[in-house]
């Protein structure tokens, strides 16, 4: 039985128990992760509102404490286990943000704790979220190119 | 010949289960069943510094509850077979390490409780040993963990995903009567119908147990209506409904006395998606509800099936498909009430 070759019996299978099986609500699921996504970015938002009023902080430098607190609420959310649940009423609308960057990293690092400080937590910190800085790394160096080329031209 | 037809073995002695003993955590013990197990704890560390041993309390608390019921002790039992879903099965290995009673491992993922009953009543059998000690346990952060994500992560999933019962079951198998005979054992082969996802256990374990359960008609020459009730280990809301569309396809009807463990553990408005599932499940709904309903003469002959999804995460990275088994135990009220 190679990868991702179904035998006959396979597919017919696959085909038999569709219409037994629930269908994911795509569409509730979409309106949950716009609402809570969107309720994210509106508080980041009211957070950025307080510095700028509040501490001097100007619209461009307002950023790197907003994300900060709001990387620190969701690391605390995670420890007292609020955000796993979030995460399954929100799906996408609790994972995408930087808060949800944060949830990936703090969970990591509590759940590996039992396994010590070097090869537990600090071995795992970046298990989950490893990827996105990846590809975040990738995906910034490969668009960087692309904008280098297009002013070399223009 | 104890080999029946193909797959089944029926056992030549009479063989009881003397005693059992469940632990169960939170979640278990808020559901429909709580009154049924020994011992229930009120957090998922039950106690412990972190999550295995919280599983290896666990186990250990069941098969104290169970030697307490027997008015046994562990150096009264010549063999302990047990098996868990953690790597490496550590949980039992660490749990044979203290009780000192000569161990077998075993593996079956989620069937491991009808595999170690279905082994020890043969090797009772076979003469290999007198009294044998079962246990079974899974822990739904153990499992997260090694399967799935960290406990707190906060990823969302689908509806056919299961929650993996937090528990352990433990029993005490030997030739002395009990009101709970074990007549025969189905053993069954490895089915994989292409099923990739990890979050779908039911649909991929379905035909497994289907595949078991005709096999043991086939073998014995038995019908549904033979028993009171078939019980599937932790097929979920999911697998269920496949399972009788597949048996039926074989004119098989199970529909008016199958139930699954899984659906059995917990309340519907549980946050516990489709179902319960894990070694534990089968185990501990078996050896506390079932036997409960056996003992007050509701139930008088079952078959219980666990279903098994045999995987790890590596595999399911690697785009392989999810091989599955099931192995199923006949369960009688003894003659007579075996006293």
């Amino acid at each position: 039985m190679g990868k991702n070759e179904l035998s006959p019996e396979q597919q017919a299978y696959k085909e038999k128990i569709k219409p037994l099986q629930p269908t994911p609500p795509y569409f509730v699921n979409c309106l949950k992760a716009f609402l809570i996504g969107g309720l994210i970015c509106a508080i980041g938002q009211g957070i950025t509102n307080f510095y700028i009023t509040f501490f001097n902080f100007t619209e461009k430098t307002a950023g790197n404490p907003t994300v900060a607190t709001l990387i620190l609420v969701a690391s605390l959310l995670t420890g007292i286990g609020v955000y796993d649940k979030l995460g399954q009423f929100a799906g996408a609308g609790s994972i995408v943000p930087v808060t949800g960057f944060a949830n990936a990293v703090t969970s990591a690092a509590l759940e590996h704790k039992s396994e010590g400080l070097v090869l537990g937590v600090a071995t795992n910190l970046f298990k989950l979220a490893g990827a996105v800085i990846v590809f975040g790394a990738v995906a910034a160096y490969i668009i960087g190119m692309i904008r280098y080329l297009f002013q070399m031209v223009l | 010949m104890k080999l029946t037809g193909k797959q089944t073995w029926t056992y030549s002695k009479p063989l009881y289960i003397n005693a059992t003993g469940t632990a169960v955590g939170p979640e278990e013990a808020a559901g429909p069943l709580g009154e049924t197990y020994d011992i229930t704890f009120g957090d998922l560390h039950c106690g412990q510094e972190n999550w295995e041993l919280a599983e290896r309390h666990l186990m250990e608390q069941a098969i104290d509850a169970c030697m307490k019921n027997a008015g046994k002790t562990p150096d009264e039992m010549d063999l302990f077979l047990s098996g868990d879903l953690i790597n490496q099965t550590i949980i039992a290995n660490y749990t044979a390490r203290k009780n000192q009673i000569p161990y077998l491992g075993m593996f079956g993922a989620c069937s491991t409780s009808m595999e170690t009953l279905a082994l020890a009543s043969a090797l009772i059998d076979g003469d290999f040993a007198n009294t044998v000690l079962t246990a079974v346990s899974s822990h739904n952060a153990t499992a997260e963990r090694q399967f799935r994500y960290p406990t707190e992560y906060g990823g969302q999933k689908p509806d056919t995903a299961t929650y993996t019962v937090t528990g352990a079951g433990a029993s005490i198998i030997s030739s002395k009567p009990s009101p709970y005979q074990i007549k025969m054992a189905t053993i069954g082969r490895v089915l994989d119908l292409g099923i990739t996802d990890p979050f779908d256990m039911g649909s991929a374990m379905a035909p497994a147990a289907a595949d078991t359960i005709a096999t043991h008609f086939e073998d014995t020459g038995r019908s549904p209506s033979d028993y009171d009730l078939i019980v599937t280990g932790d097929l979920s809301a999911v697998g269920s409904p496949i399972l009788l569309e597949l048996l039926r396809e074989k004119n098989y009807d199970l529909s008016s006395n199958h139930q699954d463990c899984g659906l059995l553990v917990y309340r519907p408005d549980q946050p516990v998606f489709a179902g319960g599932s894990g070694c534990a499940c089968s185990a501990v709904v078996t050896y506390g509800h079932l036997l409960k309903e056996m003992k007050e003469g509701k139930l008088k002959r079952i078959f219980v099936i666990a279903t098994g999804a045999l995987m790890n995460p590596m595999m399911v990275q690697q785009k392989e498909t999810i091989p599955t088994i099931a192995h199923g135990v006949v369960i009688e009220v003894a003659d007579g009430g075996g006293v």
